[in-house]
């Protein structure tokens, strides 16, 4: 039931815009696949070009081997979730969910009682039973986007799409959704790509992660893959907090000044580099080779973690670093820190 | 909370001080406007005697007159609720050049006095006019008959739909036109099941105030009508012409019919209108 996706060499642009440059993706048969990025970078243009709701002016969509430009919307059998849920109003729960099926050329069509059974079963899968008789104004937000998704999951789509599906609930409900929507993936193995601008929701939900920026497809890889290994500075920043220190590359090593911070770096990378450090990937030290000196200027909670400011002579930001123990340093004092793990990219 | 409501259930602690004082404002204003007004004309309906008002309200020139008025003012409506509907989608859903000046000649219809619009109407739908000359050699007659009326009230109601329903239009997104088409259903079945439910409150209230304003409008019609009596005299003209001979009496027993007649169609409409709001939810 569930197909590869193809995506090959996609452009398009809206009058001045050019909303996509030349991306491609390869989507394999029940994987899920987040589309990643800030506002403007593409990712909702490209969900609607796979829908068919956008046509692209260069490129093609290719569902298993069949190119997309030859189905009818309807012959794409593509479940599609709306960020603000796209629900009839004027409708039933039921009937909103039935819709799709009641759609269906009379041959394909099933019966009533069919229809029924199938709502119920649906209701059940998205954990909503008993509220077939609602109307959409009468239910939740949360409530909404799962009789969203029961509807679009009622044509027995070969690709589920979900743009910015959490996007219109609050924290709580998003966290739980989310668990719930990784969950029903695993159950029902659709296909599914969805777009958020939300990094945590990212990688913690996908399978593979395609980061768009200002219309490129930056890089797409495991959750592990792209918050580990950055490809690009762009990706670095967008996935999580880093700390950014102008250094220069000498053989293996990374200088701050003409200090050592680094070493065992593989890349032959010589000349001048921005070196990209994760809050968590710095630790206090005593006086070993490759530390930073510098002084506690701020302690501050960041949910789980706390979270201090360090002032490094010659470095006009403060380090963040994540505090691994609870004993934590006094404000004004002198520490020592090391990065552990760090990626570096070439500035010109 | 408990013991407050039951003093007096209707009245809700409210950050807004001041309903005593705006009700019983409102409800002056509203006798010394309507009510009282009403009242005077059901009292001199009265004054006719049981059986004068039943002369009256069963003459032959009365009832084909309050039938073209109504029939007439029915007609109208709905042919404004499809135009009305069609011209509202155009001007919320399509970029076109002239767009907004279509968009505010729709109003012109508010705005014009209405015996201007009636000699405007009477001019082009004449047999020497210009549409009016178009349509003389197949046999079609408009101005000086029924069909004449009907132009005019239809001319003098559009505004009415259009208004109402352009803002449910503007409101409604595309997505849940996007949504049904990726669902499977063909234009057809998104259009009348998608689109049109939420727009049909909205559309029912622009229907509702096009019929109410084509059963009293006189300006426009005794123009183009030609007022023949028994053919395409209205209610309203027969009305005045009573006035015009002192049967003050025969007039009020008339205009109290329109009265009913209008009230009862209104209530009904709003009825059927109540129970889409209740279904809807919201709005």
């Amino acid at each position: 039931m569930s197909v590869a996706v193809t995506i090959e060499a996609i452009d398009k642009r809206f009058l001045a815009f050019q909303a996509l440059r030349n991306v491609s993706l390869d989507i394999q048969p029940g994987e899920l696949v987040a589309l990643l990025g800030p506002s403007g970078s593409g990712k909702t243009t490209l969900l609607r070009l796979i829908a068919g709701l956008e046509q692209a002016d260069a490129g093609r969509v290719l569902f298993g081997d069949d190119d997309t430009r030859d189905l009818s919307l309807r012959d794409r059998r593509i479940g599609f979730v709306f960020q603000h849920y796209a629900l009839f109003k004027t409708m039933t729960v039921a009937e909103n969910i039935a819709f799709g099926l009641r759609s269906r050329p009379r041959a394909e069509r099933p019966d009533g009682a069919e229809i029924t059974r199938r709502v119920k079963a649906l209701l059940e899968l998205v954990q909503l039973p008993d509220l077939e008789r609602r109307y959409p104004s009468q239910l939740s937000g949360g409530q909404r986007q799962r009789v969203a998704l029961a509807r679009a999951l009622a044509i027995e789509p070969q690709v589920l799409l979900l743009d910015e599906p959490f996007g219109a609930l609050d924290a709580k409900i998003r966290k739980d959704l989310r668990a719930w929507l990784r969950d029903l993936h695993s159950r029902t193995g659709h296909t599914t790509v969805f777009v958020t601008h939300d990094q945590e929701e990212a990688l913690e939900l996908a399978d593979r992660v395609a980061i768009l920026h200002e219309g490129k497809l930056e890089q797409v890889g495991t959750p592990d893959d792209v918050y580990d290994h950055p490809a690009t500075p762009f990706v670095c920043e967008f996935l999580g907090e880093a700390n950014r220190l102008p250094v220069k590359i000498v053989g293996s090593q990374a200088f701050l000044g003409d200090r050592p911070v680094l070493g065992g770096l593989t890349q032959n990378q010589s000349g001048p580099a921005a070196l990209y450090v994760r809050p968590h990937h710095l630790k206090f030290v005593d006086e070993t080779p490759l530390s930073i000196p510098g002084v506690v200027e701020q302690l501050r909670r960041t949910g789980a973690l706390r979270r201090a400011e360090i002032a490094v002579a010659g470095l006009t930001k403060r380090l963040d670093l994540d505090l691994t123990s609870q004993v934590a340093p006094a404000i004004g004092e002198r520490v020592r820190v090391k990065i552990t793990h760090a990626t570096a990219f070439a500035t010109a | 909370m408990a013991a407050s409501a039951a003093s007096s259930s209707w009245r809700q602690p409210s950050v807004l001080p001041g309903l005593g004082l705006s009700l019983g404002i409102t409800l002056t204003a509203l006798s010394l406007v309507v009510l009282i007004p009403l009242a005077a004309l059901f009292i001199k309906a009265a004054s006719a005697g049981p059986a004068e008002i039943w002369a009256i309200a069963t003459s032959p020139r009365t009832l084909a007159a309050l039938r073209l008025s109504f029939l007439g003012a029915l007609f109208a409506a709905s042919i404004n609720a499809v135009f009305g509907l069609i011209l509202a989608w155009v001007l919320v859903r399509y970029e076109f050049p002239g767009r907004r000046l279509v968009d505010a000649a729709v109003d012109l219809p508010f705005a014009l006095p209405t015996a201007v619009a009636g000699i405007a109407l009477a001019a082009i739908y004449a047999p020497n006019g210009w549409v009016g000359s178009l349509l003389a050699p197949y046999g079609i007659k408009i101005a000086y008959t029924p069909l004449g009326v009907m132009v005019a009230l239809i001319f003098i109601g559009l505004p009415f739909v259009v208004r109402m329903v352009q803002p449910v239009l503007e409101e409604s997104q595309g997505d849940i036109e996007e949504a049904a088409a990726l669902l499977g259903a063909s234009r057809l079945r998104t259009i009348f099941t998608v689109v049109l439910p939420p727009v049909m409150p909205a559309l029912l209230t622009g229907f509702v105030l096009a019929f109410a304003r084509a059963v009293g409008e006189y300006g426009s019609v005794i123009f183009i009508a030609g007022n023949v009596p028994m053919v395409s005299e209205i209610a309203p003209l027969l009305i005045v012409i009573k006035l015009e001979q002192f049967d003050y009496a025969g007039a009020a027993v008339i205009a109290t019919m329109m009265l009913l007649i209008s009230f009862a169609l209104i209530l009904l409409v709003n009825l059927i209108q109540a129970r889409t709001r209740r279904k809807l939810g919201d709005v």
